[in-house]
């Protein structure tokens, strides 16, 4: 099987996610979407690690799951403060920045 | 030195400081420390005297006053023979219009600011004359032309007066400019404003260097001293008061330009173009005022031609160089005297008169202002140069050095000063004629009458000089050898005389009785009313041969239009740039606000749409 | 542990992995694209989840045991259990309409994905083409464990601690961000002592009056009795009587006192 499937797969999965962004108004899916990304990313890292012979890649992905999970917890944490004033997780709601 | 001009001022400010307090005692005040100036510049002169012809000029420095660089001027006077012989003049003609003033506004409820104005114009005028250098100089030529603004319009309430006052002040602003620009030539050409830094250079500056100079010193002397093409604003700046017409537009002001060059000797001599100019505009504006004078109902403003037309022949004088400065000022002595007389004669029957100017309704006012006739008389006869009296002395003898200036161009200039004399002989007649003699052209209600002592001692005493000054002046060339260290006029060519004084005097005797008799035939009897139906020449004449209309289609017409040109241009092309830029800000920002909505969504698909771009280039690249 | 074992030797091998992968890589976009449209938020989290699953499995084919662990235990298990503690929170219940309501929005978003998408499987296919796997058998020569802990503290030691000050700051930030200001000082037991005497009368001042029938029940499903024989309806909690769980304290009732002294 050609190994850069993988990359493919990757590739696909990281646009699923970006329009997962773009196009739901969920705040918590949006998350999640964004979770996607990274994690697609994270397949990327580690083919190329496989291709390139060396553990690199693998600790490049470690230091991603890392940082995501930093980025999970302070999010939540916004999107329970804002739905706590707004009783609302739709991000279209807060949307006062404008004009 | 200093209290000269310091006493004058101070008096100025405190008349106008005061206010109504000092209405009483103000106008004593003022002419006490005029008379006082005038004893001090008597006693300055005498000290001045004994000294031997070297050491009679005297420097008096009072502080520093711009020192800037390489560029130092210090605030000094300079009291040498020229300046001395301009100090008796304006103190002691000064002081006795002050005395006729007190007389002749006494009606004058403003007559406390109208001496505190002749205050102020005494200091301004002797520190003209006193400065050391241009620059010093150019603060009394300031002084001075603020003083005959106030004092041209000092019934403002008159708008034609206020008007003929700003007139003054816009024509001398044009002189003012030149001579700034004079003083900036001769600082970046000898690195110095004062004359005699000016003076020690002059011989090694280029020609051109120099013609500048003098041409804008002409300028300026042409804006003070009414000379043409800024004569203009004399004729309309009689709508000040008499006594004003005496002193500042007859006897000293005006001849601040005849100063200016005479001082600047230097200058002129090392310049033959800039002489050659100085003789141009003297020669047009004799003939110029001479034929203005000719055809001038109002008295004043026929006087007013008049004294156009003698700074003429003074200007002429200077410009014929150093054997004309002493002439020049001579001339400006004598006429000094005789004009300021006339001045003050108009000034006592217009007093008389209610006021009335118009010479057509005057006639026979000999025999009931018997004085003012004869004092007016005696001036008359000295303007015309009628031996023995003043103007014979000095008015002859720029003629004779007219003549005698050499080249084919002497007959010219000679010609036009001897023709102006006829001229002046035929409108000074007329004017004496249509006044004093004749029948009496005055409504019933007029009640004419001899003017009070207070007035008429200021024109006898002005008429005396009228007859003497000339005569003693030129006694064994007195004037010429006093002013001799200050003009330099030792080196004077005495190449081959083209005609011998007695000539000329014979010659100038003869027109001026050509020019009296025909105007004592043409104005014996006159209608009071001015004939409609006139030749040309008078009508030109009677418009000042159309000066108005020249300096207002040539500079007031197209000036405007040319602001009118510019505000259009700074309104439609810089604001409406200007406007542009905004306008095009806010339509591009009205377009571009749509986009930030405030929905995240949207700013990260922009976000998307730039990440897609950066690959599509990426793409592109390694394709 | 065995079948684990026997899991992973069949991963390893090419061919089994080609099977592997087209099965589940499928599945696994399939999923991903259901995120997209389904309605709940739960379902995104479980179809989520699943991807993730598909995904840790994929790193222990590639060669990377450590991080398809991790992936299980710390996206799966902790970050996963996150989203659905936050999605109890926020409710679970709450479904999203999936019309758009930012104009222009939706149809650019789906053109410039699927532009950027084709733009980058172009781009791999240029790149990748040319240059044959290495694979990490010799990397993972010590254990896949191993390789990544010898270079996590030798040559990414620095990073290694610039993220451990990250994840401590981002706990620090979660706590800030969920703390909720005190508005007024806590309603303490002086407090509620002081509001029981400042009623309109002192009945309720020394507490409510304990269930049953003093001496003969005392279960906590019958009221108690007033001193004038009738039952006393604070005394038990209001559930019980609700649920109908109450008994009448009737006849724990005693005699009248005349009755008593026969």
């Amino acid at each position: 099987m050609d190994i850069s499937n993988y990359l493919y797969l990757s590739v696909i999965l990281f646009t699923i996610g970006a329009l997962g962004v773009l196009i739901r108004r969920n705040a918590i899916v949006i998350f999640m979407c964004i979770e996607l990304m990274l994690n697609a990313s994270n397949l990327a890292l580690v083919t190329f690690s496989r291709i390139n012979g060396n553990l690199d890649g693998q600790v490049a992905s470690f230091f991603t799951m890392v940082v995501a999970a930093c980025e999970v917890v302070v999010g939540l944490a916004i999107i329970v403060t804002i739905y706590r004033s707004r009783r609302s997780a739709s991000v279209d709601d807060a949307s006062l920045l404008k004009n | 030195m200093v209290y000269l001009i310091a006493l004058p001022l101070l008096s100025s400010a405190i008349l106008l400081l005061l206010g109504r307090i000092a209405d009483k005692w103000g106008h004593l005040l003022a002419t006490l420390v005029s008379a006082s100036a005038f004893g001090f510049g008597v006693q300055q002169f005498l000290q001045m005297h004994k000294q031997p012809g070297s050491n009679r000029a005297v420097t008096q420095k009072l502080f520093d006053w711009i020192s800037v660089g390489t560029f130092k001027v210090d605030a000094s006077l300079l009291l040498d023979q020229l300046s001395i012989c301009f100090v008796l003049l304006i103190t002691g003609v000064g002081t006795l219009i002050h005395i006729y003033s007190i007389a002749y506004m006494s009606h004058d409820k403003d007559r406390r600011r109208f001496f505190a104005f002749l205050n102020l114009f005494i200091a301004a005028m002797l520190l003209l004359v006193l400065g050391d250098s241009y620059l010093n100089l150019y603060v009394g030529w300031e002084g001075v032309g603020l003083a005959s603004y106030l004092l041209i319009g000092f019934w403002n309430q008159n708008p034609v007066y206020a008007v003929a006052a700003k007139k003054a002040f816009v024509a001398n602003r044009v002189g003012d400019l030149g001579l700034s620009l004079a003083i900036m030539i001769s600082f970046a050409q000898f690195g110095t404003a004062s004359f005699s830094g000016v003076a020690a250079g002059a011989p090694h500056a280029s020609s051109a260097a120099l013609t500048a100079i003098g041409a804008m010193l002409l300028l300026a002397a042409a804006g003070k001293s009414a000379q043409f093409p800024l004569q203009s604003w004399l004729g309309d700046a009689m709508a000040g008061p008499t006594p004003v017409s005496a002193l500042i537009h007859a006897a000293t002001m005006v001849t601040a330009g005849v100063y200016l060059i005479t001082r600047s000797n230097f200058i002129f001599d090392a310049s033959s173009t800039a002489r050659m100019m100085v003789i141009a505009v003297g020669v047009i504006t004799l003939l110029f005022g001479a034929i203005v004078g000719t055809a001038k109902d109002d008295i004043k403003k026929a006087l007013a031609a008049s004294t156009m037309s003698q700074i003429g022949y003074m200007i002429l004088a200077t410009g014929l160089g150093p054997v004309g400065y002493a002439f020049a000022i001579l001339h400006l002595l004598t006429h000094g005297f005789f004009k300021a007389g006339m001045f003050l004669g108009a000034g006592s029957v217009m007093h008389g008169m209610d006021d009335e100017v118009n010479m057509r309704k005057y006639g026979g006012l000999a025999k009931v202002m018997p004085v003012t006739a004869i004092t007016f008389g005696l001036g008359y006869l000295a303007i015309l140069g009628v031996p023995p009296f003043a103007g014979f002395y000095s008015k002859d003898k720029i003629i004779e050095t007219a003549f005698n200036s050499g080249g084919s161009k002497a007959i010219v200039i000679g010609g036009a000063a001897l023709l102006g004399a006829g001229i002046t002989a035929f409108y000074m007649t007329r004017v004496v004629v249509l006044t004093f003699a004749g029948a009496r052209r005055w409504k019933s209600e007029a009640h004419p009458h001899e003017s009070s002592f207070l007035m008429w001692a200021p024109m006898v005493v002005l008429a005396i000089g009228s007859v003497a000054s000339g005569f003693l002046l030129s006694m064994g060339s007195a004037l010429v050898n006093w002013l001799q260290p200050v003009v330099n006029a030792s080196h004077v060519a005495s190449g081959k005389e083209l005609m011998k004084p007695m000539t000329v005097s014979v010659l100038a005797l003869g027109v001026v009785v050509l020019g009296a008799g025909y105007a004592i035939i043409k104005y014996r009897a006159v209608a009071a009313e001015a004939p409609e139906k006139v030749s040309i020449f008078t009508r030109a004449a009677r418009m000042d041969l159309g000066q108005d209309i020249v300096n207002d289609k040539v500079f007031v017409k197209p000036g405007f239009a040319l602001t009118a040109g510019l505000v259009a241009v700074d309104y439609k092309v810089i604001d409406g740039a200007v406007r542009l830029v905004g306008w095009l800000i806010n339509e591009i920002s009205d377009v571009l606000r749509k986009i930030q909505n405030g929905y995240v969504r949207s700013y990260a698909l922009m976000m998307l749409i730039g990440v897609f771009i950066c690959v599509l280039i990426l793409w592109m690249v390694t394709a | 542990m065995t079948l684990f074992h026997l899991a992973l030797q069949v991963g390893r091998t090419a061919t089994p992995e080609a099977v592997q992968f087209w099965l589940l890589a499928p599945i696994a976009v399939i999923a991903a694209l259901g995120i997209l449209v389904v309605k709940k938020a739960i379902h995104a989290a479980l179809l989520m989840a699943w991807v993730m699953v598909t995904l840790a499995i994929f790193y222990i084919a590639e060669d990377a045991l450590f991080l398809g662990i991790v992936q299980i235990v710390v996206y799966t298990g902790a970050v996963m259990m996150l989203f659905l503690f936050i999605l109890m929170l926020v409710g679970v219940d709450s479904t999203e309409s999936l019309g758009e309501t930012i104009k222009g929005q939706r149809i650019p978003s789906i053109l410039i994905a699927v532009g950027l998408l084709g733009l980058v499987v172009s781009l791999l296919g240029r790149a990748t083409i040319t240059q044959p796997a290495v694979g990490l058998a010799t990397a993972n020569a010590d254990g896949n464990v191993q390789g990544i802990a010898k270079l996590l503290f030798t040559e990414y030691v620095w990073a290694f601690e610039v993220v451990s000050a990250l994840l401590i700051t981002a706990a620090l930030g979660a706590m800030v961000l969920a703390h909720s200001q005190q508005t007024k000082s806590k309603f303490a037991q002086r407090d509620l002592s002081i509001a029981r005497f400042r009623k309109s009368s002192l009945g309720g001042a020394a507490g409510l009056p304990t269930s049953g029938v003093f001496a003969r029940h005392n279960a906590v499903d019958v009221p108690a009795l007033l001193p004038d024989g009738t039952p006393a309806p604070t005394s038990i909690s209001q559930t019980l009587k609700a649920r109908g769980d109450m008994i009448t304290s009737d006849g724990f009732a005693l005699e009248s006192i005349e009755e008593q002294e026969d």
